[in-house]
């Protein structure tokens, strides 16, 4: 059975933009299901940003057809706007206040969240009343989320959301948007850092010269699942590593032959890393 | 790629997963995939996907962070909030964040009352200015300019260069982002330079009224003149700043061109200097821009009636006033609508 778009929020086919003689979407198709997150991994160039920008409505295609939430973004208006959320990098040295920007944004919405209670959730709380350039990246970054989300979208649109920010940020980061996709909104990010799309994402899509390379959940990337695993321990002479289709077997064998815990025991596979390098390399 | 329901809920359970799993396991290397509790993908393990996917299908029930608009498709029949509303309400947060930026508050808005006090000095309170036997004082000629060139600051440069940097920093780019109609952008701007200039014109008053004797206007058809020459002055003026903006491919070259101008049209539309002291062919330059002509009806208004023999028209010549300002009303408008961008150039 075909998703429709009128179920899916986002539906893109033949997805095609230049920028004079470059190529920069080069023949898209992907389906975004309603409360799904995707992630768009690529390198600077594949043609990431100018694809989210054609589906933010910020940008004109050349060709193909988009539907966001069942709307032609090219064409569609503010009623459409309302249901959409963008988070972009904040660069104003602002004067205004973190509550008076938000709570000014909340008011260009017909069903805002409360600004209050966005602010408390993007960890503001307590800054209300400093200003936008008073602020850390971090917390500039996270009044970012909050401008893009107090509208309450049904998609929201995430370009690079954590570059700059160190892990500890990071993580709170990741809980503040796998706390949405839980609350049901549906969510495409762009990122350039892999344990974030396999943190966040359902599922992955790699670009390369503006074309999808691979699509699927961060698991089963370029056929990661069903790859070799790596079992690695300790022996008395040294670390030992053995590659195996079947690694339970493996470590069971090794079980009954330590008798019992096997020191320095690791099971890996390819990581979503690896998988990436591979599908960008062989395009490159 | 079309997506059937069993691979969503397939790429659900492995979201679950790969969701919950990275939180154990933080210092472990990327790819790492054996949990701490248990063997990967072995069911009825704690952490592994099965049990994953429920705990999240779980939250998910219990729900996050709501989305409102998800409620239905009654999330598009609630109203839109209307231009006017959203308008005053940007037009508080404008005239907020003006003030509190010290540097436009000190170079845009101080500025013309500084150096008004600092001319004055200069030339003397009582120094004459006149020809033909009509004398005024030098301070009044000053006092008349420099409120024009007090609504160009709050009008011209103030837009020109705010609107540059709003562009440039992406506060425009975000703003065309949201359900925001434009003209609310634009009205909270109009409120802003409003209240900016008729502040400033006060100002300007009470420091000529302070230090140079300057009259307010006792006649209807004075003050008639004052509004109409101000409300035509800052009209163009700002439509020119918001033109003139993009023009700027930085914020940096924002203050070359949009400053430079203005402090060379005030040097010859008779602001910093006499009108009368300023070469003919200059003359003819500021008479093609607004600021000369607003200085003028503004001379008009603030000095006496037989002043108007100084003018190099003899007279003040409000018809043609009033036809200057109203074609830069106009040709503002159509340069504002040919040439304004929400994204600069940088960003394509």
């Amino acid at each position: 059975m075909n998703i429709t778009s009128a179920d899916s929020a986002v539906s893109v086919r033949g997805l095609r933009k230049s920028y004079g003689p470059a190529t920069a979407v080069d023949g898209i198709d992907l389906d975004i299901a309603r409360g799904e997150v995707v992630a768009l991994l690529g390198p600077n160039g594949a043609g990431k940003t100018t694809t989210v920008e054609i589906l933010e409505g910020y940008r004109q295609r050349d060709g193909g057809t988009v539907a966001v939430l069942g709307e032609d973004p090219a064409g569609a208006g503010r009623p459409w706007r309302a249901r959409i959320g963008i988070v972009l990098q904040f660069g104003g040295e602002l004067q205004l206040t973190v509550r008076e920007l938000v709570g000014q944004f909340a008011g260009f919405y017909p069903r805002p969240r409360d600004p209050g209670e966005v602010i408390e959730r993007v960890g503001l709380g307590g800054l209300e009343n400093r200003r936008a350039h008073q602020l850390s990246g971090g917390q500039r970054r996270r009044l970012d989320v909050a401008l893009g989300i107090v509208g309450g979208p049904e998609l929201l649109f995430l370009d690079e959301p954590t570059t700059g920010f160190d892990p500890e940020a990071r993580r709170l980061f990741w809980d503040l948007i796998a706390d949405l996709a839980d609350g049901g909104t549906t969510i495409l990010l762009t990122t350039h850092y892999l344990p974030e799309a396999e943190a966040l994402a359902d599922r992955v899509a790699v670009l390369a010269n503006g074309r999808i390379v691979a699509l699927g959940t961060p698991g089963d990337l370029g056929g990661r699942e069903s790859q070799d695993a790596e079992v690695g321990w300790d022996t008395a002479e040294g670390r030992r590593t053995v590659r195996t289709a079947t690694p339970a077997r493996v470590v069971t064998d090794l079980a009954a032959e330590f008798g019992g815990e096997v020191p320095g025991l690791t099971v890996t596979r390819p990581s979503l890393e690896d998988v990436y390098l591979n599908l960008i390399g062989a395009q490159l | 790629m079309n997506v059937s329901p069993a691979e969503e809920t397939a790429s659900a359970t492995a979201a679950g997963a790969s969701r919950t799993e990275p939180v154990q396991e933080m210092t472990g290397p990327a790819g790492a995939v054996i949990s701490p509790a248990g063997y990967p993908g072995y069911p009825g393990y704690p952490g592994s996907g099965g049990s994953a996917a429920v705990s999240t299908a779980a939250r998910r029930a219990a729900g996050g962070l709501p989305t409102t608009g998800a409620a239905g498709p009654s999330g598009a029949d609630a109203k839109l909030p209307g231009a006017w509303r959203l308008g005053l309400a940007a037009g508080r947060l404008e005239l907020a964040a003006f003030f509190r930026e010290r540097q436009a508050v000190v170079f845009v808005f101080a500025l013309p009352a500084i150096l008004l006090v600092l001319l004055g000095s200069i030339y003397g309170h009582d120094a004459v200015h006149g020809i033909h036997g009509v004398t005024v004082t030098v301070a009044e000629l000053f006092t008349a300019g420099m409120i024009a060139g007090g609504i160009g600051a709050t009008s011209f440069q103030n837009l020109g260069l705010s609107v540059v940097s709003e562009r440039e920093l992406g506060v425009l780019k975000r703003l065309r982002g949201t359900p925001m109609p434009a003209a609310a952008y634009f009205i909270g701007k109009i409120i802003q330079v409003f209240v900016c200039t008729v502040a400033e014109v006060v100002l300007l008053v009470i420091v000529g009224m302070a230090f140079y004797h300057l009259r307010l206007p006792t006649s209807p058809e004075k003050w008639w003149t004052l509004a109409w020459v101000f409300v035509l002055g800052t009209v163009a003026c700002s439509l020119l700043g918001i033109a003139t903006s993009s023009l700027a491919k930085s914020a940096t070259n924002a203050t070359p061109i949009v400053t430079l101008p203005f402090i060379v049209l005030q040097f010859i539309s008779g602001v910093y200097v006499p009108f009368n002291d300023v070469p003919p062919w200059l003359q003819h330059i500021a008479d093609l821009f607004p600021l000369k002509w607003m200085s003028q009806g503004l001379r008009s208004v603030f000095l006496p009636a037989q002043a108007s023999a100084l003018e190099p028209g003899g007279s003040w010549q409000h018809g043609e006033t009033a036809l200057v300002l109203a074609l830069w009303v106009a040709g503002g408008l159509v340069l504002c609508l040919r040439t304004f961008r929400w994204r600069s150039s940088r960003d394509g």
